[in-house]
């Protein structure tokens, strides 16, 4: 049993204080007039609903690309999938896993174009990312505009042509996996079991995965590059393969996203998604080159928690909202902290 | 190294591919934006005086080897709240904007001191730190100007108050203030009005900048920027020296900021400072600038080929593809897209610069090995 202390260490201040914030919240939310069962229903949806975009950054942090800022292009795939499948009238699960296989070459495609990028531009992958991610963001804007979509519940009313800025999924795939052996309890409450299950089967997969070969090759790409080329596994083609899923599994995520929220988010949405994602797993305990599902599970329930609970107890207490505040500060500081840090350990 | 003097034509365009491209852009979209010529130079000359300054703050921490300070946003931040006080007391007239810099230059040395010694803890990683630190100080900025403004910090003007009694508006009017700087000194040239005063201002911060760069601290900072190793070896305190960088960036960025909201008229409060840091990197980029080497020369090439690309492609995207939106998105995707393609230009080169320096000291046998690990 290893002792307080170096547990503390090895855990962070940031994330602990974040815990037990958490748990005040749950514990003073009865108090303030605050339904606790509605609330932890709300906080579980809301895990389910981002922990795949969390979980898509783990094979780029493990390959040491670092955190994956241009996930945007994975949920651009995802965005053109959904829109596919609404197009071409699919509903329930068909709908769904529809949406799935549309984004598939996409998410691919430009997985493969971004990771051979990345391998371009070692050491700077960051910044880079970030700016791959935004001006892509930009570039489909002008598509959703001027694509050939022509479904009636998709384009905008007077015009005839061009996306809306939100699409509802109400009558296609609504929270197809949510429902699904979903459980009620009470009025409030509801266990979404088909979304935690569909989370809980990726997860797995994806542990799985970094216990095969390729995926022992790619965290060996990670940790030690020039190791790595000794022992005969190309670097290169690692970082690409992790790019490929990380950017393919942010497709999967924002249609597991869309069938919960019920609406396809187009335009400048994808590009704010991104850092709440990468906030969630830095909460988790992962740092900027090391993650493990632990940290993806604990990190999004503690950073979605921190968002369901902060807007309802807080004011509350203080008659004001202040959510959007905290909520900057937290994801970014969370962020700043795990940028800052490695630095400190390596010194 | 390479150290030819005669520079081949592929190395020019590689050099300046950024440049050629926005050139050709920009000139093709004039046409379709039934622009008149007239127009569009007052527009750019409007525009360099309201940008320049913000644009110059970034040159000192790239001479320091920081990369583009895109915690330039915590000196923005910082000047804001500078003209909101001056709003408050009711300062009018180049007058304010004075007490605006005064109240904003000692929270924008907090704040650089700040950004210089996170910067300082992520070394190698400057750039997407400061990018993430200008968010993080931003949630902390609006929790103070939303939350502590008017209620803990008294502000007498209650026309400048949310009706719920404390935190500062969306937007203020900055009618005391507006284009004071720009309007003492008009000078009427043809059709075209020049504000004389703001830009004897950014000519003698260019000359600061060139003094700046032959003292001893400029050295320094040069020096610091080509090899942090080298430096501290000849006894060079690096780590404060980069700090000095920062803080002084965030201050002129302080500066820049007031004089571009001065120009506007009006300050978006919980907004204004978001682009700041876009615009003037974006600018800077265009102007022929890399991570590492920039001249005066790049700010001014900059400002003019942004802006005029700012001012023709909303109407030219209205004109070809009958929507304004296409332009407006247009035009974003060429400012992300132009950062994107340096960043990615100058990290390739650097990367090739490593590979090469290493296969030339292995000798020929291995000459062409891939460059792995050049950057662990």
């Amino acid at each position: 049993m290893r002792n307080m202390k170096e547990f503390i260490q090895e855990f962070g201040w940031p994330r602990i204080i974040i815990f037990f914030f958490l748990i005040s919240l749950f514990v003073l939310a009865p108090f303030v007039g605050v339904r606790l069962d509605a609330s932890i229903s709300d906080v579980l949806n809301r895990f389910g609903q981002y922990a795949i975009l969390v979980l898509a950054l783990v094979p780029m942090i493990q390959a040491g690309c670092g955190l994956n800022f241009g996930l945007a292009l994975g949920i651009i795939a995802g965005l053109l999938g959904s829109t596919l499948s609404l197009q071409f009238e699919l509903k329930g699960f068909m709908g769904f896993f529809g949406a799935i296989a549309f984004a598939t070459p996409f998410a691919l495609l430009l997985g493969y174009g971004y990771g051979k990028l990345l391998n371009k531009v070692k050491g700077e992958e960051m910044t880079i990312a970030m700016y791959v991610g935004f001006s892509f963001v930009m570039l489909m804007c002008i598509m959703w505009l001027v694509l050939p979509f022509n479904s009636p519940t998709m384009v905008w009313g007077f015009a005839g042509k061009g996306l809306r800025t939100t699409i509802s999924v109400e009558y296609y795939w609504i929270k197809i996996l949510n429902n699904f052996l979903a459980i009620r309890i009470g009025r409030f409450f509801v266990f979404p079991t088909g979304l935690l299950l569909f989370v809980g089967f990726c997860a797995f997969c994806m542990w799985l995965f970094l216990r095969s070969k390729t995926g022992t090759a790619m965290t060996a790409v990670g940790s030690n590059p020039d190791f790595a080329r000794a022992s005969g596994v190309s670097s290169d083609k690692m970082r690409t393969i992790s790019v490929v899923i990380s950017t393919y599994l942010g497709a999967v995520g924002i249609i597991v996203y869309q069938q919960s929220f019920g609406f396809i988010q187009l335009y400048t949405a994808p590009s704010p998604m991104v850092f709440p994602a990468v906030a969630a797993i830095l909460i988790g305990g992962a740092s900027i080159n090391k993650a493990s599902m632990v940290n993806v599970l604990v990190g999004t329930f503690l950073f979605q928690g921190l968002l369901t609970m902060t807007p309802s107890v807080i004011n509350s207490i203080l008659q004001t909202d202040m959510s959007e505040v905290i909520r900057m500060i937290v994801s970014n500081g969370m962020i700043l902290y795990a940028l800052t840090r490695k630095m400190k350990v390596s010194k | 190294m390479s150290a030819t003097k005669k520079k081949s034509l592929s190395t020019f365009l590689s050099e300046y591919a950024v440049v050629i491209i926005f050139v050709l852009f920009t000139l093709a979209a004039i046409a379709p934006s039934r622009l008149s010529i007239v127009y569009i130079v007052q527009e750019v000359i409007t525009r360099l005086g309201r940008n320049s300054f913000l644009v110059i703050a970034l040159l000192l921490p790239i001479y320091a080897g920081m990369g583009l300070n895109f915690g330039m946003t915590l000196g923005a931040m910082a000047g804001q709240i500078g003209l909101i006080f001056a709003v408050n007391f009711g300062v009018g007239d180049w007058q304010g904007l004075v007490f605006a810099s005064l109240v904003g230059l000692p929270i924008s040395i907090l704040l650089g001191w700040v950004c210089g010694s996170v910067m300082n803890r992520a070394k190698g990683r400057e750039m997407v730190t400061g990018y993430i630190l200008a968010f993080f100080i931003s949630g902390i900025y609006q929790f103070f100007v939303l939350y502590i403004m008017g209620s803990v910090i008294p502000i007498r003007n209650s026309a400048i108050l949310l009706s719920r009694g404390y935190g500062i508006r969306n937007t203020l009017n900055l009618e005391s203030v507006r284009q004071s700087l720009d309007t003492i000194f008009l000078l009427k040239a043809g059709p075209f009005s020049i504000p004389v005063v703001t830009f004897a201002i950014i000519a003698l911060l260019c000359i600061f900048i060139v003094w700046f760069k032959r003292t001893k601290l400029g050295q320094d900072m040069r020096a610091v920027g080509q090899d942090m190793a080298v430096a501290e070896a000849a006894g060079i305190p690096v780590e404060k020296t980069r700090i000095i960088a920062i803080i002084m960036s965030t201050v002129l960025a302080c500066v820049g900021q007031i004089i571009f909201l001065q120009n506007m008229g009006n300050l978006m409060t919980y907004s204004s400072h978001d682009q700041t840091g876009f615009f003037a990197v974006a600018a800077i980029l265009v102007g022929g600038a890399s991570v590492t080497r920039v001249s005066i020369a790049n700010v001014f090439i900059g400002v003019i080929l942004l802006h005029a690309m700012f001012i023709v492609s909303p109407l030219a995207g209205q004109n070809l593809f009958g929507s304004a939106m296409v332009g407006e998105y247009f035009r974003q995707f060429i400012g992300y897209g132009v950062i994107a393609l340096s960043l990615v230009l100058y990290a390739w080169k650097a990367k090739k610069a490593a590979s090469n320096a290493r296969s030339s000291l292995r000798g020929q046998a291995t000459g062409n090995g891939n460059g792995n690990g050049g950057q662990a």
